[in-house]
Order: structure tokens, then sequence, then C-alpha cells
């Protein structure tokens, strides 16, 4: 049994293989969580803590769809840059954030971050940390369809106080 | 010789298109010019920001974009 799990395991790993310490990607289609977070996990043997966090879209109301479009020159690379500095803040053993483009529908998946680091306290703070600034400072735009057309979405006041915690 | 403007987020709708040919070289008057009056207004924007080849001006009214160079018209993000 021990011998099969670790067979597994392998498999696991050889079939997402994930860029360390940092894996980040822009994806027009849905994505493997479990997947994911199994592979990180086994990428960062060394950590003593490993947070994810799993952004969906909301059930909210009559939206029907969500779009996000962001720019391929300044998107990704500032998604990179913003895990490397978390990286750096909250010295992690690494992070992956990955964050979907194009059009969701609600309980869809849009964004997964995860941090390790040998610490809980670093992994939940850099976490919180990339999602604050992945929600009002990286550059994608939003517009949901609703039951009357599409409506263009500008972050919350809250969105703006969140990412100031940090300054 | 030409540039290439790309309207991103809520400006491709003003624009009625995702990207345009504009003559080179264009500079920020040349911009304003190109944009028509209701794109113009929403570039007068602080919140609205230039990108050259790839890099956001400090100062969009320093644009000088050369012939192949593209230029994006880069509105408030809305984050993830």
């Amino acid at each position: 049994m021990a011998t099969k799990l670790r067979c597994c395991r392998r498999s696991a790993v050889a079939r997402l293989a994930l860029s360390t310490p940092l894996d980040v990607r822009l994806l027009d289609k849905g994505m493997s969580v479990g997947e994911a977070l199994a592979a990180f996990n086994a990428a960062h043997d060394k950590a003593g803590g490993v947070v994810s966090f799993l952004g969906k879209v909301r059930p909210d109301g009559d939206v029907r769809a969500l779009e996000l479009t962001h720019y391929e020159p300044l998107t990704l690379p500032g998604m990179k840059e913003l895990a490397a500095n978390a990286k750096t803040r909250f010295d992690l053993d690494g992070a992956l954030v990955w964050h979907r483009v194009g059009v969701m529908t609600p309980g869809e998946s849009i964004v997964l971050v995860a941090t390790a680091a040998r610490h809980r306290r670093n992994a939940f703070e850099a976490a919180d940390f990339l999602m604050d600034h992945l929600k009002s400072a990286a550059w994608f735009w939003k517009r949901e369809r609703r039951d009357d057309g599409w409506h263009w979405i500008e972050p919350r006041d809250a969105d703006h106080a969140d990412l100031a915690r940090w300054n | 010789m030409s540039v290439t403007l790309i309207f991103l987020g809520p400006l491709r709708d003003l624009a009625g298109e995702q990207d345009r040919e504009v003559p080179a070289p264009l500079d920020w008057a040349g911009l304003i010019e190109q944009v028509g009056p209701e794109i113009a207004a929403q570039l007068e924007d602080d919140r609205v920001n230039v990108a050259c080849k790839g890099k956001v001006l400090a100062d969009k009214t320093a644009l000088l974009a050369e012939d192949g160079d593209e230029v994006a018209l880069l509105p408030p993000v809305s984050g993830g």
C-alpha cells in the first residue's frame, strides 16, 4: 500500500510540472486545483506550511457570466513581479499564482494562490498580500453579463482599503 | 510607417474596435487628435494610463511612439 501511494504521488508530479520557486500563469481554460496544489506541495517539501486561496465567480443576482481581459505585455510580467515581491517580503519557499482570463460562469474558479514557507504566519500573510494586489492592482479589466447586457466593473473601495494595508 | 493603438477594457467599447493603425511618429497631441473627443476626454483622466512598447509611461504626455511601436490605452483596472 505504501509503495502504491508513493507511486501515485510521483505520477501526479510528473503530470504537472511546476516551475520553482515561483509558478505564475495566465490560463484561458479551467484549472485543475487539486492537481496544482498536490504538485505545489510536492515541490516544496522543506516548507513547514502551505496556504492556498481559491477565488471563484460569486453567484450573485442576475450575473450570468464574467469576462476578464488582460494586456499581454503588462499583465503576466506584473504578476511575476508581484510574486517575486511576496517571496522576498515574506521569506517564502515558493508561490503559485494562477489567474484565469476569458469568460467564466458563476461557480468557476478565477484565481488560485498558494504559498509555502517555513512558518505558517508568513504563508498566510503572503497569500493575503498576493490576493489584495491581484484584486485591485493587477492589469485586468472585468465585466459582467447581466440580464440587461454587459457592465464594466471597477474595484470596490474596500479593495483599495485592503491594498493600502500593505503600504 | 505606423503605430498600433490598443484599446483595453471600457475604452474598447468607446473605440468600437480592439486596435487601430495610426501614422507614426505619434506624440501626446497626435494621440489626442487620433482617438476622437470621447476617448480623448478619458485620456485626460489621471487614472487612465498609457503604455508604449509594453512599458507604462510615468508621464503619458511625454509619449513618443515610432514606427512599429504599440501604444496601449489603459483605463483603471478592475482587478481579478
